[in-house]
């Protein structure tokens, strides 16, 4: 499993690979709001929560096809179901791997994409902390959907209709413990909800990404 | 008699064709006639006319999140026993439970504009409809891109699972994210009676009719659906010989 987690980051980060990708989507997302709804600081802080839980979403959704499509081409998805490690495992490790190079970057550099949108100062570590709670779950839902559509043509754009409704109670639990925090109330209810969603995609998603993934191998 | 004997198409096939016509006629004149009953009662004091649009709003909205909860039922069966029929009726009722959606989505909008002043306004229940809409959408989408026909049915029925789980966090997840202006259920078990009854017995009607006529389109469509697997065979045993 280590050796499937260590080989998969080094994929990822040196082979040209989706590595920053989606940080620079974040950050082209954080550049077109303000061109399109007006550079005015009070309105960016109003729709900040928002457009950031929106932002890493879609640049979540961005690296996602590629979670098992090369190692289906290239035939080492075959290899990994029938090494010893049971499917599930391997949908795990690779959901973290992708949580590793997509998610964390993300909960990091969120302070600076806050900055650019006017977040109000009080929210900054309620949004650090509920990205932190909420990126793992979209990338377990992720490896779902990219489980289920390995075996296709064009599957990159039925992902993103398969899996962007599967976001939305993701999207509103994080998206509302921000607004919150910028408003001055109590955050903990959200947060609660957040990681509740992303315990329970950990417990289950892997074993039925693992089943969608024989299906795509048989 | 079980619903295992109809996982032998040529079984269903018989039953389904004895039972096709009346559930036709049935849904003909239950729809049809609920609805023009409905259309024949009085105007609503506070509402007016408007009132009568819940005679296909509501029966579409209850078969919209039905058809949905059969699907699931179906798919299970499907994941355990290999149920052939099954999976072809899920597939058969998706397309349906998404325009009964739309039927109740585009109702509602145009209830909505005299009385709430707005054709769509995001409200937890509003809200969870089209979400209910977009999950249809995917389901069909995912049927319609996976070719061998068994692999389709696996990776539909997951999908089915995991998005029954999500359709319904959704649905709670909408009421926490914003407290709409959608009235609650106005015809309840647990409430009592908050309708009277002119609007009650044809609104009773029509949704037997909504009812009867999904029974009668989703056989229609399961005939079509095993017909063509027959086709397909037929046609793989040719290219064969």
């Amino acid at each position: 499993m280590k050796a499937l987690l260590w080989r998969d980051l080094r994929l990822a980060t040196r082979a040209g690979g989706g590595f920053g990708l989606a940080l620079a989507f974040f950050l082209i997302v954080c550049t077109l709001v303000p061109f399109g709804v007006g550079p005015e600081g009070r309105t960016l802080a109003l729709i900040a929560p928002g457009i950031l839980w929106v932002g890493a979403l879609l640049s979540c959704l961005l690296s996602l096809d590629r979670l098992f499509a090369l190692d289906y081409e290239d035939g080492s998805l075959d290899l990994l179901a029938s090494s010893p490690l049971p499917g599930e495992a391997v949908v795990a490790v690779k959901a973290l791997a992708h949580w590793l190079t997509t998610g964390l970057p993300l909960v990091l550099a969120a302070p600076v994409f806050g900055l650019l949108l006017h977040l109000p100062g009080p929210a900054y570590a309620t949004m650090m902390l509920s990205l932190l709670l909420g990126t793992p779950a979209l990338s377990m839902l992720g490896a779902f959907g990219a489980a289920v559509t390995v075996g296709l043509r064009r599957g990159g754009l039925l992902l993103s209709l398969l899996v962007l409704p599967l976001y939305i109670p993701t999207l509103i639990f994080g998206a509302e413990a921000v607004r919150r925090a910028a408003t001055g109330q109590a955050v903990t209810t959200p947060l609660v909800f957040l990681a509740g969603i992303t315990l329970a995609t950990l417990a289950l998603v892997p074993f039925v990404a693992a089943g969608a993934l024989r299906v795509n191998l048989r | 008699m079980s619903i295992w004997e109809y996982a032998n198409p040529a079984k269903f096939m018989r039953t389904s064709g004895a039972i096709l016509p009346f559930a036709v006629a049935g849904a003909a004149l239950c729809a049809i006639g609920g609805v023009l009953w409905g259309f024949l009662t009085p105007n609503d004091v506070r509402q007016g006319a408007t009132v009568k649009i819940i005679f296909l709003h509501v029966p579409a909205a209850l078969m919209a999140i039905n058809i949905w909860l059969m699907m699931l039922v179906t798919s299970l069966i499907w994941l355990v026993r290999r149920h052939h029929v099954s999976a072809l009726a899920a597939k058969a009722a998706a397309p349906i439970g998404a325009v009964m959606t739309l039927i109740a989505l585009i109702t509602g909008a145009i209830w909505g504009q005299p009385m709430w002043g707005t054709w769509w306004e995001w409200d937890p229940r509003l809200t969870s409809f089209l979400v209910l809409f977009l999950f249809y959408l995917g389901y069909m989408a995912l049927w319609s891109a996976v070719e061998d026909a068994d692999s389709a049915a696996d990776l539909t029925s997951f999908l089915c699972l995991v998005g029954s789980v999500f359709a319904l966090l959704s649905r709670y997840a909408v009421l926490f994210w914003n407290q709409g202006l959608h009235q609650g259920a106005s015809l309840s078990v647990a409430s009592g009676e908050r309708m009277s009854a002119t609007y009650k017995y044809p609104l009773y009607v029509s949704m037997i009719g909504f009812f009867l006529l999904f029974v009668a389109l989703v056989l229609i469509r399961t005939r079509t659906e095993i017909r063509r697997r027959r086709l397909a065979a037929l046609l793989a045993r040719e290219n064969r010989a």
